[in-house]
């Protein structure tokens, strides 16, 4: 039978690997879907804690589900403002490197 | 759910979501992502979650990954050439991601309910829109209201963003 420690541990994982996707990465658009793989893997956590606590009325706790909702609307307007932010860079200098945009580094 | 189903779709969105990060052509991590997603659509939908399984799928597999195909295509990216990679800095990121990933194996590991099995629902979860929809409208109804300025802010930001100056 299927655990709740193999949900947490599958989410475990793709949390690594976005983390990964995150810290190897230097094309901005990869950092952007590799951010998406890690609110993801919190969301299916948070499903999985969801239908692991069924409450008295027989169904699984929906305060969770409503929370991942949120999350799913809230990533859905970060990648829009993160790849409108992408496009405004790429005009101003021709890349989408993260070593080519060091102006800020000290 | 069978377990062979639930590890067939585990299996399948971290092979494809590590695919998302170890392919060079931004086009092939895209599409690795959309195969990624709807794979935990199924497991969402493992989890009598049908709803947010469904929206998932309408969300991610469709209008993300339409924005991002589209960002792609204008900006003409290709496959990023191979440079030199800094293998200290690329050792250092792998090893605080194992870091991490060694942290939430012990951590789901020793966790008590852990190894419990979900327990059966007694009631039909078949119409969690209805429940998630009045949990919407009734206890969560100010951060349903705050969360639709912040998408009009997002909209009229993108908006303002992409807007090219006159010069």
């Amino acid at each position: 039978m299927v655990t709740l420690g193999d949900y947490l541990i599958v989410s475990g994982i793709l949390f690594a690997i976005g983390f990964a996707g995150v810290m190897l990465r230097r094309n901005l658009i990869i950092i952007l879907m590799s951010l998406e793989l890690m609110l993801n893997a919190a969301n299916l956590s948070l499903v999985a804690f969801s239908r692991f606590r069924v409450q008295s009325t027989g169904l699984p706790d929906y305060n969770a589900q409503v929370f991942v909702f949120f999350i799913i609307t809230v990533a859905a307007a970060e990648v829009a403002v993160g790849l409108a932010i992408l496009v405004a860079l790429f005009r101003a200098r021709q890349t989408t490197d993260v070593k080519d945009i060091s102006s800020l580094k000290f | 759910m069978p377990a062979f189903l639930f590890w067939t779709f585990a299996l399948l969105m971290l092979v494809f979501g590590a695919g998302v990060i170890v392919t060079r052509n931004p086009v092939a991590s895209a599409l690795n992502l959309v195969v990624s997603f709807l794979g935990l659509a199924a497991l969402f939908m493992s989890l009598n979650a049908y709803f947010i399984g469904i929206i998932q799928v309408l969300v991610y597999a469709g209008a993300v990954m339409v924005l991002f195909l589209f960002i792609i295509m204008l900006l003409n990216l290709r496959a990023e050439q191979a440079r030199r990679i800094n293998w200290l800095a690329s050792a250092g990121g792998i090893a605080v991601a194992l870091a991490l990933l060694i942290q939430i194996f012990f951590v789901a590991g020793h966790l008590k309910s852990g190894r419990q099995t979900f327990p059966p629902l007694t009631a039909s979860a078949i119409d969690d829109v209805r429940n998630v929809g009045a949990l919407l409208f009734s206890k969560y109804n100010l951060p349903f209201q705050i969360i639709g300025v912040l998408v009009l802010v997002a909209t009229i930001g993108v908006v303002f963003l992409s807007k090219r100056e006159p010069r």
